[in-house]
């Protein structure tokens, strides 16, 4: 009986793998494929960032640089008002965005595990703020910038604006410093709290003078992040900074990011050699910003690995 | 109660406020969305707008069947180029590159994700589409859905790559152990043991690759042509449907709501909520499978 059984198994088993030469020859084919994949990838970036840093080098020069947009359709002129415009935005968004991110962040992570968060409320609030922050990261920009549009565009009567484009810019930027800031706060190793707080400290003396410098850097790393979306962001941009191409004088005038620049050049004027020039712009800059944040999380681990 | 105590308390107001925030955001986002496109549910009815594919302002017409056709075909494009290319690059970069080509690599496709979406649709628009016109097809534009479905691809490849490699680096290693102890070779190691472990986790990155594709816009818009008309095979070879133009319920709403004004405008909320509802369901899924996930691999401890 068991002999039978056994015979059984041994023919099922010859029947259904292969030998292992076979097996190796399989690997050998579907490890050569995934090799293929991972060239191809690295292929396409030098593809599309080639293409655009040479095709683009060409029209990139001094004058292109500081000199203003001629405007209406003619796509000539420089870009000067443009990169001034996307670092003031830059700024203004993170401006709006930052404390507010890196509070809710503090809040949702240092307060939420607290003995006297018993409080039914605020568990749940805690809960719904934590689904909410990961909805917004989940919503398209054309959305936010659809509510930008009819919030503050039209509803507060803030115009296509600076001031409108900045605050949907910051809900699209909030849930990316949140979660940063998160990852950066659960980093930090339980011990430093303690030590303050035994030392006398109050929870608030423990945050901003031990937790917060702590995690610095990985705050940093969400704040450059933000930097980089609000740079090649357009969707929101497009429906709320209203596309002037001159430089605006105060937060309620109208004005456009490189990005948008790009976009009406390519799109209206037809000029795709200027619109290339901005795109290795962009480019270069969403390169140096890759360049940091790297930099950053190397040190980050390298000190990890000290301490322990 | 000393100053420094009341600092304290104050300061967890402060940070209780903020937290509330993002819960506020969401809510305002649904709520102005929803109110502005009510007046348009109302008057051109839910079957009209959901079911009818003519979009002519002018003359009252808002049906958006054509841009939600528009939508699903091309996310459906991206997702056949890109997802095979994606999970490999996800495989490569977990279980066989090298250390030295993974830090290549991996740097590679976070680069590709913070390209900006407008340099992606001038490189369709100046390389891919004049490349497409060369088909010799009675209605070719070069613009249209394989256009944007391949720009769509490269797009969405890093996000379904990270998210999918760190499903695939998040199985136990002692699974690879035991399944290479059993005289397993490494490639059947990973598709009998790694990848049905990290199911959940994979499906979860093509999920969120979806919602990321539904999402795009100006990319969109650059390259699928933005006609509003329902795509269809332009000869009797069905292939050609991807060479049909097409308009997505994004560039709909981004090309046209600057002028829109009245019942206009309120049909252009509405595809704002359609397009919001799509991507809700879809990201509400992802979280459901990898949550749920999570609690049956528990159950097995």
């Amino acid at each position: 009986m068991i002999g039978e059984r056994s015979s059984e198994i041994t023919l099922a088993h010859t029947a259904k793998t292969r030998n292992l030469k076979t097996e190796h020859r399989v690997q050998k084919f579907w490890f050569s494929l995934m090799w293929l994949f991972g060239l191809i990838t690295v292929l396409i970036l030098i593809l599309v960032i080639g293409y655009v840093l040479v095709q683009g080098g060409k029209a990139v020069n001094w004058e292109l640089l500081t000199t203003p947009p001629k405007g209406g359709l003619s796509g000539e002129g420089g870009i000067s008002t443009t990169i001034a415009t996307t670092f003031y935005l830059v700024g203004l968004t993170l401006l709006i965005a930052t404390p507010l991110g890196v509070s809710a962040a503090v809040y949702l992570i240092e307060y939420a595990g607290e003995q006297s968060l018993s409080s039914k409320f605020l568990r749940t609030m805690i809960n719904i703020a934590n689904f909410a922050v990961e909805t917004l990261a989940g919503i398209p920009s054309i959305i936010f910038g659809l509510f930008g549009y009819v919030l503050f565009v039209s509803t507060l009567k803030f115009g296509f604006s600076l001031l409108s484009a900045s605050l949907a810019g910051a809900c699209l930027v909030l849930p990316t410093i949140i979660r940063t800031t998160e990852e950066a706060l659960l980093a930090v190793p339980d011990d430093y709290r303690r030590g303050s707080l035994a030392l006398g400290a109050t929870k608030w003396q423990t945050l901003s003078r031990i937790v917060l410098p702590a995690a610095m850097p990985g705050i940093i790393t969400g704040i450059i992040l933000s930097v980089g979306r609000v740079i090649s962001e357009t969707a929101v941009f497009y429906v709320t900074l209203g596309g002037s191409y001159r430089l605006p004088t105060s937060i309620m005038d109208s004005g456009r990011t490189l990005a948008l620049h790009l976009y009406y050049l390519a799109m209206d004027t037809r000029a795709f050699d200027k619109a290339m020039g901005t795109g290795a712009v962009l480019v270069v800059m969403i390169f140096l910003i890759n360049l940091v944040i790297n930099l950053i999380s190397r040190k980050l681990t390298a000190g990890v690995r000290k301490v322990r | 109660m000393s100053g420094r105590m009341i600092v304290d308390k104050a300061v967890k107001v402060v940070l209780f406020a903020s937290a509330i925030i993002s819960i506020l955001i969401v809510l305002a986002i649904g709520f102005f969305i929803f109110r502005e496109s009510l007046d348009a549910w109302a008057k051109i009815g839910i079957s009209e707008m959901l079911f009818k594919s003519v979009w002519r302002p002018g003359q009252d017409q808002y049906g958006i069947l054509a841009m939600i056709v528009g939508s699903v075909s091309v996310t459906f494009g991206a997702i056949l180029m890109g997802v095979p290319l994606a999970l490999g690059c996800a495989i490569f970069l977990a279980e066989i590159a090298p250390a030295g080509v993974q830090s290549i690599v991996r740097p590679a496709v976070q680069l590709l994700a913070g390209i900006p979406s407008v340099v992606y649709g001038l490189f369709g628009l100046v390389i891919l589409v004049p490349m497409i016109r060369k088909l010799n097809v009675p209605g070719n534009s070069g613009f249209g859905l394989l256009a944007s479905s391949i720009v769509l691809a490269v797009m969405i490849l890093p996000t379904i790559a990270s998210i999918a490699e760190d499903a695939i680096r998040a199985v136990p290693e002692n699974y690879r152990q035991g399944s290479l102890a059993l005289g397993a070779t490494k490639w059947q190691t990973i598709t009998k043991v790694v990848l049905p472990a990290g199911k959940s986790g994979i499906i979860a990155a093509i999920i969120l690759g979806i919602g990321r594709a539904l999402g795009e816009t100006m990319a969109m818009i650059m390259v699928i042509g933005n006609s509003v008309i329902m795509p269809k095979p332009l000869t009797a070879n069905p292939l050609t449907f991807f060479l049909s133009q097409a308009r997505t319920l994004t560039g709909n709403i981004a090309v046209e709501i600057n002028y829109a004004t009245g019942l206009h405008a309120n049909a252009l909320f509405a595809t704002g909520v359609v397009l919001f509802a799509l991507i809700m369901i879809i990201n509400a899924s992802a979280r459901w499978i990898i949550t749920h996930d999570q609690r049956s691999s528990e159950k097995a401890r």
